[in-house]
């Protein structure tokens, strides 16, 4: 129900400009009841964004929101979280936004394991353009720039950050919306670099070009092939949904803390 | 009281930024700017600051944006090639309205250029290197004891007016070592808290003064900051009468303060026929040739303009009828602005990008060739 989140919302701004079956809402709401479920505070919650329909999200939102330009979100963020650890920094990016033009802004924020929660919403495609392909168009699929099926394969995002240094990894999809909420709470309780991947459907600039019909299709198809770790063997389209990796590794704005105390102790 | 000190360009300016009270340095290392980065990486934590270094220019321009949205006065540092990376979130923190410095030590380009020699060469970068119409700060010293004290400024301003002021210095001032007296301390200018509580907060308000109150993230104001056109709330908007209003508040804000902005030195004006409009590294040399002119008899004054951004066209104006020579490590680029107010009639240039200082000679024998003319 709406009602029970609205509190959080900039109720001024809705309508969102969103199209009708795109996943971006629902991934907003389970992102706003993981919140509320954390309690946390909304004066010291910071949103932050990079270019692209999914990086819209904030400007709804009623905390401290930053929309920043393409692929530099957690650049941003890290300026943010590094200057000021206490608040609690959330990052919501596209898939092209956070893998092609931020990839190495990714990389290197999971490197550092600097306390970000950060969710890439991912389509699949580059959306708020109308529909070209992405690091994360699958292979063969069609985008209006791989008019002929995709010839290059996408990312292994959770891998990537995974090998890069992050220490919270997970994914869920529009469809498993309560989970999504559930790992959004678990990345957050994680202190260091968390990156969770939110499948959802962009049923207007993906979806019609590759023989889904209606939005449902793209939600069920969701459902089918995000398979929980030992419930079966994975096969063809087939993902892992929930925590893929969790481990400890000294975090950045702790261990600079560390730096100023031990300082402050006349130590070099 | 002040203290003298040995010093080096690059030393002053981040002495400079830690007097201003500076706590966030991002950066990415670049000959001839990276000085100042080793000495925030010392400095920074026995403050209390934070020093990080970033993966590129274009994240340490992001960091020190959002790092300054917390309060922290934030600095970042780079040369030319760099200076080009950070252009899209330099437009991004003018937009938004989020204080900042950026110094770029200019070296000469194109491209990878000349590292470790010097240019003027960003002086257009400076003003239009990133996208749309925008107001500009540049600050460019040509002493040691300017690069500290024009720091100062540069943050004051900064945070004064809400938006970014480039501190162009050049190789041969950040890397020159000179005498410097620090003053015991120089006016400290904080920004501009709302003094309201956070339901009438109005984040880009239309405020009289043209520069809006600025809460900083995490003390209770929550509003929304966004690159795209926006209204006083902070939310984006296409509609042309709010974007008419915004960008018209935002690239007009700084004129009602030209007067403070505007800084510059002149010597020997009242009588010159000829004025040499010299800045940064460039204005050293000018002066030697320039005081052996006048023992020569000739009649040659010096306008050194210290705030290039926005250029100080009105005050040049009043010398309608002398000659101006501009002689620039650069192209011609400056000399443009000297140019719209005058024409090209009457206006020369000397010019030089070969990494080698324009030398006292050759300004002398410009000034002989040119004073040769004058009746
Ligand atoms: C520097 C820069 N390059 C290109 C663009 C144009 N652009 C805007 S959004 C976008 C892609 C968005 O795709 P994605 O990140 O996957 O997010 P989505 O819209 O699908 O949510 C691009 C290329 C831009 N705004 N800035």
């Amino acid at each position: 129900m709406f009602s029970e989140i609205a509190e959080y919302f900039r109720t001024e701004t809705l309508p969102h400009m969103w199209c009708p079956g795109c996943g971006n809402g629902t991934i907003t709401a389970a992102l706003v009841r993981a919140i509320k479920t954390l309690r946390l505070d909304q004066n010291k919650v910071v949103i932050v964004s990079g270019i692209g329909c999914s990086s819209r999200m904030p400007g709804y939102l009623d905390f401290n929101t930053l929309h920043t330009t393409h692929g530099r979100a957690l650049a941003f963020a890290t300026g943010i979280k590094a200057a000021k650890p206490e608040l609690d920094v959330f990052v919501v990016m596209g898939d092209g936004d956070s893998s092609a033009i931020g990839g190495n802004h990714l990389i290197h924020a999971a490197r550092r394991n600097i306390d970000l929660t950060a969710i890439i919403i991912n389509n699949n495609i580059y959306g708020m353009t109308g529909g070209q392909s992405s690091p994360m168009t699958p292979h063969d699929k069609r985008a209006t720039t791989s008019p002929y099926g995709n010839l290059e394969r996408p990312f292994q995002l959770l891998d990537l950050v995974q090998a890069a240094g992050a220490t919270y990894g997970a994914r869920a999809t529009a469809y498993h919306n309560q989970l999504l909420s559930k790992l959004i709470i678990d990345a957050y309780n994680n202190p260091g670099f968390s990156l969770i991947e939110a499948i959802s459907q962009c049923p207007v600039s993906y979806g019609r070009r590759n023989k889904f019909k209606t939005p449902a299709d793209m939600l069920l198809w969701q459902k089918e092939h995000g398979v929980t770790a030992g419930r079966r063997a994975l096969k063809d389209e087939d993902f892992l949904i929930g925590e893929v990796f969790n481990k400890e590794a000294p975090e950045y704005t702790q261990e600079y803390e560390k730096l100023r105390q031990r300082l402050k102790g006349g130590e070099r | 009281m002040s203290k003298a000190r040995l010093m080096q360009g690059n030393e002053a300016c981040a002495e400079g930024a830690l007097a201003a009270g500076v706590r966030f340095y991002a950066g990415y290392p670049i000959t001839p700017s990276t000085e100042i980065a080793e000495i925030m990486a010392e400095k920074l934590p026995l403050l209390g600051g934070t020093f990080i270094q970033m993966e590129d220019e274009i994240g340490s321009m992001a960091a020190v944006i959002g790092a300054s949205l917390t309060g922290a006065k934030s600095l970042t540092a780079t040369s030319g090639p760099g200076f080009s990376l950070k252009q899209e979130n330099l437009g991004y923190a003018i937009a938004t309205e989020v204080p900042c410095v950026v110094v770029n030590v200019q070296r000469g380009g194109p491209s990878t250029g000349l590292p470790t020699s010097p240019a003027q060469a960003d002086v257009m970068q400076a003003k239009w290197g990133t996208h749309g119409d925008h107001p500009m700060i540049a600050l460019s010293p040509s002493s040691v004891q300017e690069c500290y004290e024009l720091t100062v400024k540069a943050f004051n301003f900064a945070e004064e007016f809400r938006t970014v002021v480039i501190m162009l210095m050049d190789e041969v001032v950040g890397h020159l070592r000179e005498k410097v007296e620090l003053p015991e301390s120089l006016p400290v200018e904080n920004r501009k808290k709302p003094t309201v509580s956070p339901d009438q907060y109005v984040p880009f308000a239309n405020d009289p003064s043209l520069i809006p109150a600025m809460a900083n993230f995490g003390e209770g104001y929550r509003y929304h900051v966004t690159g795209l056109t926006h209204g006083e709330n902070g939310l984006p908007t296409g509609k042309p009468e709010v974007t008419a209003k915004f960008l018209k508040r935002l690239t007009q804000k700084l004129d009602p303060y030209l007067e403070r902005i505007q800084l510059w030195e002149e010597a020997y004006l009242a009588d010159a026929e000829l004025i040499v409009l010299a800045y940064g590294c460039t204005a050293r040399p000018v002066r030697e040739a320039i005081d052996a002119a006048r023992r020569e008899g000739l009649k040659v004054g010096l306008f050194r303009p210290i705030t290039i951004w926005p250029f100080p066209s009105r005050e040049i104006a009043k010398y309608k009828g002398r000659k101006f020579l501009v002689p620039e490590m650069n192209n011609g680029q400056l000399v443009g602005e000297v140019e719209r107010v005058f024409g090209f009639e009457g206006v020369e240039r000397l010019n030089r990008i070969d990494g080698e200082l324009i030398t006292v000679t050759e300004i002398l024998e410009k000034i002989r060739e040119v004073m040769s003319h004058v009746q």
